[in-house]
Formats: C-alpha cells, sequence, structure tokens
C-alpha cells in the first residue's frame, strides 16, 4: 500500500487549496505528538515550576532532576527488566507457533481452513476480562500466580491472533515458484518452511516481532490482575502506581510516561513504513 | 476450493483423504500448537466462568449450584448498571467520532504530498504508547490548576470545575482521549482501504458527470464498505471491554464494564461470583455484537481469497 498507486488529484489544485492542507496536516500531527511534547516537558521541569502554571513551566530552564529521581527507583528499573523479560518472552513464543501456523494457512491445502482462520481472529474480539477470575484460579492451582508466565500465558494467546494473520498476509505474498524449486529438489516441507521460506520472510516475521512486542509492552489487565508484588510489576503497572508513589511530584511521574515511550517512538520512527503495512495487511484484504 | 472438486470424485471419505496423505496431515500438525493454545487458555476459561457465574464460588474454591441468583443480584446492582451505561456511551461516542474524523482525514490524505512519511510517524505515535501511560499523561495536563487542558479550558469558560474529580467531564475526557489514541489509526486503515479503489473508477463517474458528493456516496463508500465493517466491529468490540483508559485517567473512580469485573474478582472478592456473571454478560454481549455485525451489515469473515 505504501506504493500508493492511486495517488489522485495531486495535479489541478490552486494555492490555496494547498496551503489549507497543510495546515491541515500540522495541525493533524500537532494534535498527535502535543501530549508527548508537553509531557516531555514536564519531565524536565523543576517541581516548583510545574506547581506554578502552564505558562511557567513552558519557559522554565531544563533540568534532569526528575530523570535521576525515576531512575533512583530500584522499583522503575526492576519494572523496566521485567515489561523486556515478558513482552521479548512473548514475542519469541507467539513468532514460533505463529509462524508455523501461518504457513500452513498461507501455503498448504486443507478443509477446515476458514473456521480456523475465523476462530483466531475471535480472539481479537474475545473481552479478555471475561476470563481473568477462572486463569487467576487455575495459575493459583499449577503455581504460576505472581510469577511471569501469568503474564506471559495470556499475553501469548491474545497476541498470536494478531501475529498470525499478519504472518499469513506475508507469507502469501511470496512467490510460490521457490519451494515448489526446493521440493523439486528433494527437499521436504518441514525443510522448504525453514531454508526457503523463513529466511525470504524475515522482513515480515521482523515487522510482526514488533508488532508483537508493542501488544504484549503495552498489557495491563493480566499484569495488574496476576501480579501482586513489585517484584514482577512490569512498567504499564508501575507508572500509574506512580501517583500515589511521588504524589504531586508531577515531573517524575512524566519523567517516568517519557522513558517507557521513548523506545516505542523510535521504533514507530524507524519502521514506520513496515507498520503500517503490516497492520493493514489483515484488515484491508481479510 | 480444490478439496470440494476432489470430493465430488471420491465420494464419502472425505476423511481419509483430509487425514490420510502426509501432506493434509503436516498442515494439521503445524496448525494445532497454537489452536491448542488458543483453546486452552481463551475458550475453556469461559466455560468455567460460565460456571462460576451459577455458583456461589469464591476465589478460592468452587460453591454450589445457586442457579441465576448471582445474575438477579448482578441485574439489582447499581454498580453494574453505571458500569454498562459508561461502556456504552463511551463505545458508541468514540467509535463514531473515530470513524467520521478517521474517514474525513483518511480521505484528505489520499493522495501523493511531501512529508507523507511524517504524518504517517505522527498518526502512529499515540497508537503506539501504551493506554495506560497515554492516561497518565492526560491526567497530568488535566490536573486540577496546573494542567495545561485544566488551566487553558478554565480560562476559556469550557468548564467551571476540576474536571478530574467529575464524572461527566471524566467521561468525555475518557472518549476525547480514546479518539486521540484510536482515530489516527482508524484512519490508517481506511486509506489503506481507499487505495484499493482503482482511480479510473473516479474517471468513468467524472466523465458521466458525478459530482463530489454523489462519488462519494456511490462509489467510495460502497466500495469502501468491507473495509470500514472490520475497522469499526474491531473498534467497537475493543472500545466495549474498556479498562485500562478507565481505570488509569480516573484513578478508579469511573466505573465501565470492565472495572466493575475487576473490582469483584480482584478486589471485593466478596462480588466474587456476581463479578463472574457480569464477566459472561459481557462476553456473551460481544459475541452479540460481532453477530450483528456479520449477519445484518454482512461482514465478510471469509479469508480464503
Amino acid at each position: 500500500m505504501a506504493s500508493a498507486t492511486t495517488t489522485k488529484g495531486a495535479t489541478g489544485r490552486s494555492p490555496l487549496n494547498m496551503v489549507l492542507f497543510y495546515v491541515f496536516l500540522v495541525l493533524f500531527v500537532l494534535v498527535s505528538i502535543f501530549p508527548l511534547l508537553w509531557v516531555f516537558r514536564m519531565s524536565i521541569t523543576t517541581r516548583a515550576e510545574l506547581l506554578d502554571s502552564p505558562t511557567v513551566t513552558a519557559t522554565a530552564q531544563p533540568v534532569g532532576t526528575n530523570y535521576a529521581t525515576v531512575f533512583g527507583n530500584p522499583d522503575f528499573i526492576q519494572a523496566l527488566v521485567n515489561s523486556v523479560i515478558v513482552a521479548g518472552t512473548t514475542t519469541v513464543i507467539c513468532l514460533f507457533f505463529g509462524s508455523i501456523c501461518a504457513y500452513s494457512i498461507a501455503r498448504l491445502r486443507f478443509r477446515f481452513k476458514s473456521p480456523i482462520m475465523t476462530l483466531i481472529l475471535a480472539i481479537s474480539f474475545f473481552p479478555a476480562v471475561a476470563i481473568i477470575a477462572p486463569l487467576f484460579i487455575q495459575f493459583t492451582a499449577v503455581g504460576i500466580i505472581n510469577t511471569y508466565w501469568a503474564m506471559i500465558i495470556p499475553d501469548v494467546v491474545f497476541a498470536l491472533p494478531l501475529t498470525i494473520w499478519i504472518l499469513v498476509a506475508f507469507f502469501r505474498e511470496l512467490p510460490a515458484d521457490l519451494e515448489e524449486a526446493a521440493k523439486v529438489d528433494g527437499a521436504t516441507t518441514l525443510q522448504a518452511f525453514r531454508k526457503v521460506i523463513v529466511p525470504l520472510a524475515a522482513p515480515g516475521v521482523f515487522t510482526t516481532a514488533i508488532l508483537t512486542f508493542i501488544f504484549a509492552w503495552n498489557e495491563f489487565l493480566f499484569a495488574n490482575t496476576f501480579i501482586f508484588d513489585a517484584a514482577h510489576y512490569p512498567v504499564t503497572v508501575v507508572i500509574p502506581n506512580f501517583a500515589t508513589v511521588y504524589t504531586t511530584d508531577y515531573g517524575s511521574q512524566a519523567a517516568g510516561a517519557v522513558v517507557v515511550t521513548i523506545p516505542l517512538v523510535i521504533l514507530v520512527l524507524i519502521f514506520q513504513r513496515r507498520i503500517v503495512s503490516g497492520l493493514t495487511a489483515g484488515a484491508v484484504k481479510g | 476450493m480444490t478439496s470440494a472438486t476432489r470430493e465430488k470424485k471420491r465420494r464419502g471419505g472425505w476423511f481419509k483423504e483430509e487425514f490420510g496423505t502426509p501432506e493434509r496431515r503436516l498442515a494439521y500438525y503445524m496448525v494445532l500448537p497454537a489452536i491448542i493454545i488458543i483453546v486452552a487458555i481463551a475458550f475453556f476459561p469461559i466455560v468455567y466462568a460460565v460456571l462460576l457465574s451459577i455458583t456461589d464460588s469464591t476465589i478460592t474454591g468452587f460453591g454450589s449450584f445457586v442457579g441465576a441468583e448471582n445474575y438477579i443480584e448482578l441485574f439489582a446492582n447499581p454498580d453494574f448498571w453505571e458500569g454498562l451505561k459508561n461502556t456504552v456511551i463511551f463505545t458508541v461516542a468514540s467509535v463514531a467520532l473515530e470513524f467520521v474524523i478517521g474517514l474525513g482525514v483518511a480521505l484528505a490524505i489520499n493522495r501523493a504530498f511531501r512529508g507523507r512519511g511524517l504524518v504517517r510517524a505522527a498518526v502512529l505515535v499515540p497508537w503506539a504508547f501504551p493506554t495506560v501511560i497515554s492516561a497518565v499523561m492526560w491526567r497530568l495536563m488535566l490536573q486540577d490548576e496546573i494542567g495545561i487542558i485544566d488551566v487553558v479550558a478554565n480560562a476559556i469558560g469550557l468548564v467551571s470545575q476540576p474536571i478530574l474529580s467529575d464524572a461527566t467531564l471524566l467521561l468525555i475526557a475518557c472518549i476525547l482521549v480514546d479518539v486521540w489514541k484510536t482515530m489516527p489509526f482508524m484512519a490508517l486503515l481506511l486509506l489503506a482501504g481507499l487505495q484499493t479503489i482503482p482511480g479510473e473508477v473516479y474517471e468513468a463517474a467524472r466523465v458521466d458527470g458525478a459530482n463530489v458528493t454523489q462519488r462519494f456516496f456511490r462509489i467510495t463508500l460502497p466500495l469502501l464498505k468491507g473495509t470500514i465493517l472490520v475497522a469499526v466491529l474491531f473498534r467497537t468490540l475493543d472500545a466495549y471491554r474498556v479498562y485500562d483508559l478507565f481505570w488509569v485517567l480516573s484513578s478508579e473512580q469511573l466505573e465501565s464494564l470492565s472495572t466493575f469485573v475487576f473490582k469483584s474478582v480482584r478486589i471485593s472478592q466478596l462480588l466474587f461470583a456476581q463479578g463472574n456473571a457480569a464477566a459472561v454478560f459481557i462476553f456473551v454481549t460481544a459475541f452479540l455484537i460481532a453477530l450483528v455485525f456479520i449477519k445484518i451489515f454482512g461482514m465478510q469473515t471469509g479469508t480464503e481469497e
């Protein structure tokens, strides 16, 4: 979709029209990123100036004390580590099961493909809150409540549909001749998948990995339900808690929020084209 | 589908054909692990939740059968109705705004222009944030007396009381934050749909004398219908289960269906069984919403081509 084959109306527009268009674009971009910019501004402002007024905040001398505060908080560092572990493990597991499943759906012939895809799709519509009580009981029974696995397992289930749908779209785009050639040369289906498709699909798999990671990084409900000690809290639980930890120290709360979003903003800026094509792949044709 | 034609050749025995050939079996083996995970962790617990909702269970153990008692108590609980009301208002308002604004934005940027990449990146930034973090950010901006939005809104006379301590203003804030966060994503989906409509269709209509409005209602909307339904259904069910945004933006004050379930089963565990009844209610109603989209609006869920 990135190539924009149907670029309509670039010609024959009046200069006024173009000016209005760009004014609209600038406004749109500003509204999108303003909260991040403003919270960043808050994060480099002293407490006294923050409590004064927004005008004082906007013009204050930048300071790094709020960042020193949050990075001096061992719970925050631990939460960053926990989030990386949970989101990273979720991504690896999802890609493993998801790519195998997606390859089968995209390339092999079998009868119940459509019901299986519908079942997978149904999960993305599933209200996760409906199963927190049963999962709580089951996780307690098997002894994984209040561990990383209590977050990773449900995260995997709810990220898998995304992973599978995007990978199916990517796998379908690859030319079929290559596997045929590999099979003619004596490779089995699994070998063709591993040696031909996986390397070729690497960009698509990578895009899927980014999206799955963002999904797991952002998860809050399961973490807030199944985890009850600070040693295992991910950032999504710790940052809202800053409101009670730091009360009116809004600068430190802002600094915490900025630290958590910066990796995501960087990922988005670098990979925006891929992310958009990955996200729209399933939805538009599906 | 080839399997259908082949089936005609060999009447009966599709089971043998389906599972008898190594290639077919391999296809199933490859799909199976993901399906098992999904069924075990998502569908099995739903059955479990139904059982919990018709017994007087607690978080520590199964109780005895009580029939519809939990549901009767649930429907007599004003907190549940408050949650349902807020959830419905939130869902309808935010999805409607996101769709209308998102479609407008998609139509506006469906052309080649300088800075396309920048716009796309800016659009993705709010989407990529964790919902709870954007709630924290907006909370900081809505803070009484010192938050920039609260100060500006008071200065121009838009509000006269602190935003964060008024239930109606909080709900409006939640809707607007959701629109801010998700509308750009809706616009991207619709834009991708718009770009699959061939330009010649518009040319032909223009030659035939169709004006802008006619082209929009006769060409754009019908051809975009599939994308619109997918995007709107997806967003509707996502908004319907709203939890993170309400929980953090309102500091656990504003009730939604999901916060009601969470509070019941996780915080005040006296309401455990009633919370499960609410959980089943959410599941069933979400299912009905999806069904309405698929049956009445004729949404395609087929994935074959």
